[in-house]
């Protein structure tokens, strides 16, 4: 943009400045006291007067929380999770997006079959039937109720076969004369020539099987069953100390709800905050990407 | 020449045969088990040995008072969120823009997509401690301006108003980026011109800037309308508590009360259907629209 040098410039800059950097200290500061809390003294934080630096450093919150069985249990679950649904849901995602990148002349039937998964995005068929399908297959409070009936991101989809089209055509023919069907040309060619949509789309399945915690909360009967967002979710919103052990309340003494509380959301999120300043250009990519195409 | 034949396309049918399978059983399914809203559903007995009771679930969501009460909070928190959820990316991309290159553009880019990225789990968690009216570090701060401690969380007057700001807290900066990306796409001649034209920087935003995401500005604005009816589930249900069901609860939530703690399936699959077909009337229409307007299409 070309340069002025007026006073009223000058002050627009200034308040401009002023206004973006507020800002993103908005969006930072709630976080950064929930952590000066989690590692502050009980006394501390129930007095209130711990801002943004902790008080009394002190470690106890978090060995309390990682000392709890239920805690690395439902990680461990989120673990899985993750491997597993990522893994499912972009191989799905490849497998239709292919496919659907064609004409309408090289695949038969499809615009109907882009409808058939359009549609989904357009009409669902609500919470209750929903829950009762999965229930209705089986799958309550197994992993696989969290994997499969989300199995197939359309959006992501959509996304995917846009880049696809958007590859040269000749060297999909060139493959065909050296004699590749559709799966060696999939895998050979259009796969690795797609990296950077793939990982995009990605981490974007990653971070959202991490974040999922409804699922978990409803097709899940056994606690013991429950991802970390689950479980999470019912003891720092929930939040209940009924079904604490006489030892786990002895320790709680000694730390607070508060701090404890404190450390478990950080806990949740350091995941995700400690990829975020490496990952951050893929997912700027990626929103580009989807705002614009779809 | 490639042969053309059904035998040589069957590999792509292939490829889609799992993704359609699951598709139906998850997606579709669930679509034909929306009829449990014209039955008494007892999940023992099934979809086909529950009793039909015709529009009975209907009539009598309709006759509950709190029904036309979630109705109109879903509405009034969506659209204010649509609004807003509009109006503040807008200007913050237009601003982030006169910062030109920068660290300063870059850090702030960066810090406010973050919150994005953290679930309303984590984020409640958040909200819940610093919007505590007793040790809550927003009233804190409120209170050097000797403000009295403010109850947002459980204020029916200022609960929908927290509900849609710090959903915009959350999301603008998602947003930001959608039009930052589509404002350096406006062509840096048109600015040149406008400079020796002897346009000032409020004229070469209001002239140049705006036109040029226009675009993408009416595509957005369009296929928001299909969110009427979400109020967002996910923050709602983290956030609110039954002193604030007044002024917070939405279908969402409701369904899920009427239906998995209260066991009523057929009420809440009713009102489930319900927001579903107009759902989908809404969404239809936006993308209608957009592809008339902007000539957006989804696939």
């Amino acid at each position: 943009m070309v340069e002025g040098k007026s006073l009223g410039l000058k002050l627009f800059r200034i308040f401009n400045y002023t206004l973006l950097i507020s800002l993103a200290v908005v969006c930072l500061v709630p976080l950064i006291h929930i952590l000066a809390v989690s590692l502050s003294s009980n006394v501390a934080a129930s007095a209130g007067i711990v801002k943004l630096w902790p008080k009394d450093l002190t470690f106890k919150s978090y060995a309390f929380v990682l000392s709890k069985g239920e805690f690395l249990l439902s990680l461990w679950i989120s673990v899985k999770r993750v491997l597993i649904g990522t893994v499912v849901s972009m191989l799905l995602t490849i497998l239709i997006a292919y496919p659907l990148s064609k004409s309408g002349r090289e695949l038969k039937f499809r615009t109907g079959y882009a409808w058939y998964f359009v549609f989904t995005i357009l009409f669902s068929g609500g919470l209750i039937p929903w829950y009762m399908t999965i229930r209705t297959t089986g799958l309550l409070d197994s992993i696989w109720a969290l994997v499969l009936p989300n199995a197939v991101p359309v959006f992501n989809v959509i996304l995917l076969l846009n880049f696809f089209r958007g590859l040269p055509k000749e060297l999909e023919e060139a493959a065909f004369v050296d004699g590749s069907g559709y799966w060696k040309t999939l895998w050979r060619i259009y796969v690795p020539l797609s990296m950077p949509s793939i990982a995009t789309i990605g981490l974007f399945t990653i971070v959202s099987h991490w974040n999922s915690w409804f699922d978990g909360l409803i097709l899940m009967n056994s606690q013991n069953n429950y991802p970390l967002s689950s479980y999470l979710q019912t003891i720092i919103v929930q939040s209940s100390l009924t079904n604490m052990s006489a030892e786990q309340l002895k320790n709680l003494a000694s730390v607070s709800d508060r701090t404890v509380k404190s450390a478990q959301i950080f806990v949740g999120a350091l995941p995700i905050l400690a990829c975020y300043p490496f990952l951050q250009k893929y997912f700027v990519k990626g929103m580009v990407l989807g705002g614009v195409k779809g | 020449m490639l042969k053309k034949g059904f035998k040589r396309q069957l590999p792509l049918h292939l490829m889609l045969l799992p993704g359609i399978v699951l598709v139906f059983i998850y997606c579709y399914i669930p679509m034909v088990g929306g009829i449990m809203a014209f039955q008494k559903f007892i999940p023992s007995k099934g979809l086909f040995h529950s009793k039909w009771v015709g529009l009975k679930n209907f009539e009598y969501l309709f006759s509950m008072p709190d029904f036309y009460q979630v109705l109109w909070n879903t509405v009034f928190i969506a659209i204010l969120k649509i609004i807003f959820g509009l109006i503040v990316p807008i200007t913050i991309a237009i601003l982030l823009n006169e910062v030109g290159k920068s660290v300063v553009k870059r850090w702030v880019q960066t810090l406010i997509y973050l919150p994005h990225f953290l679930s309303w789990v984590i984020l409640g968690g958040v909200l819940i401690d610093i919007l505590s009216p007793s040790y809550g570090l927003l009233n804190q701060f409120l209170g050097i301006f000797s403000i009295k401690p403010i109850f947002f969380l459980g204020d029916n007057q200022w609960f929908p108003f927290t509900i849609v700001l710090s959903d915009v807290w959350k999301e603008f900066g998602f947003s930001t980026i959608v039009y930052l990306a589509a404002l350096t796409a406006v062509n840096p001649s048109l600015y040149e011109a406008a400079v020796i034209d002897g346009a000032n920087r409020w004229k070469q935003t209001w002239n140049i800037t705006i036109p040029g995401i226009l675009p993408i500005i009416v595509l957005m604005t369009t296929l928001s309308l299909g969110n009427v009816l979400n109020a967002g589930f996910d923050q709602v249900f983290n956030l609110y508590s039954p002193l604030v069901y007044e002024s917070g609860d939405i279908l969402d939530t409701l369904i899920y009360r009427i239906g998995l703690i209260d066991g009523q399936y057929g009420v809440a699959t009713a009102l489930g259907l319900f927001k579903s077909l107009i759902s989908f009337a809404l969404v239809s229409i936006s993308y209608w629209l957009a592809y008339k307007i902007a000539d957006y299409r989804i696939f």
